[in-house]
């Protein structure tokens, strides 16, 4: 077992090592973040692997969601989503009122501007995650008041 | 790991395949960004000194340590209570220098090489250099100046995991001018 603050500090090491220069274009902010991304992606394969060990087969695709807000979520964050939201057409919405990695940032508006940073690692998880259950995405998040946020999830249809 | 056994365990308890899995991510990360495995080692031990500095007010915090009167002290609770508390694991302590300057941590397993292999072609890589920093970082912040390496690793084929610690000095407090 591991202490949290180990997670918590590795992770905002994470983030500013990635972010070299506070000051820079769009075009580097986005690779900065695509890179977060993708780390947290490979850790999103690897962490699903282990927990649906023994777990039973999945139904459908809503059964994996709810697998992800509740046990994926308990696991990572301590906490389940609080909300779980869909169109019944691919995209889902994953809403979490505290979460986990702003908490000690914020608790209203200050800061947003940094928050999307802290959020991209976690998309790539849930990417990740969903990628090694055989179900292509693509993970968004948006923050109005922090430590609140959405995590928009759009399955890509196989063809 | 279950789906159950993780429920209803301490709070501030967390699944350390997470934190296995993340730092994995990182080096991979960092090996791709830098050329050669020395720059990584220094990146890892600059993130880890950086953990470290802030790491050990959360330890003082939650552990009710006071201040360390000599050097074994200072072992001890570093492998007794710190490693315990952060790694769920207790490293063993030897090979004390006839001074008393210099000690060795030994690790009979390293959770963050949980389920690491090192290729070939990165042989000077010390993959959990991030552990020197923050041993490094913390001990700064209470005025300790030590110097921390690996020098044995099972990665690399040896049987423990070995971290070298060795004190350097005491930082004295530097007041600023004009203030006594």
């Amino acid at each position: 077992m591991a202490d949290e603050a180990l997670f918590l500090l590795l992770h905002s090491e994470l983030v500013s090592c990635v972010y070299k220069s506070p000051e820079q274009g769009e075009a580097e902010n986005g690779r900065c973040i695509t890179k977060l991304e993708s780390m947290g992606f490979r850790v999103g394969q690897g962490l699903i692997e282990r927990f649906t060990k023994d777990t039973a087969r999945f139904k459908d695709e809503l059964d994996i969601m709810k697998f992800i807000c509740k046990d994926f979520w308990t696991t990572v964050f301590k906490k389940q989503i609080d909300n779980l939201r869909t169109n019944h057409q691919g995209i889902y919405v994953l809403q979490d009122n505290k979460f986990r990695l702003l908490t000690q940032m914020s608790a209203a508006k200050q800061y947003l501007e940094h928050a999307p940073k802290y959020l991209a690692f976690t998309c790539g998880l849930i990417r990740g995650g969903l990628s090694n259950l055989g179900i292509k995405s693509i993970v968004t998040a948006e923050v109005s008041t922090m430590p609140a946020c959405k995590f928009q999830v759009m399955i890509q249809k196989m063809l | 790991m279950s789906r159950q056994s993780n429920r209803g365990t301490e709070s501030k308890k967390m699944n350390s395949e997470l934190f296995t899995l993340t730092y994995g991510a990182l080096v991979t990360q960092l090996c791709k960004d830098y050329e050669n495995d020395e720059d990584v080692n220094k990146q890892l031990d600059k993130m880890g000194y950086n953990i470290g500095v802030r790491l050990i007010e959360d330890f003082l915090a939650r552990s009710n340590v006071g201040r360390c009167h000599d050097f074994r002290e200072t072992a001890d609770v570093i492998a007794k209570v710190a490693f315990k508390m952060y790694l769920g694991i207790t490293p063993s302590i030897t090979n004390w220098s006839p001074a008393g300057d210099e000690f060795s941590l030994i690790l009979e397993n390293n959770p963050l090489v949980d389920f690491v292999e090192l290729p070939d072609n990165h042989s000077s890589l010390i993959y959990s250099n991030l552990l020197c920093g923050v041993l490094r970082g913390a001990l700064e912040m209470v005025q300790m100046a030590v110097d921390v390496k690996f020098t044995q690793d099972t990665l690399k084929g040896d049987s423990v995991t070995e971290i070298r610690m060795r004190f350097i000095r005491r930082i004295e407090d530097n007041l600023p001018a004009g203030e006594e």
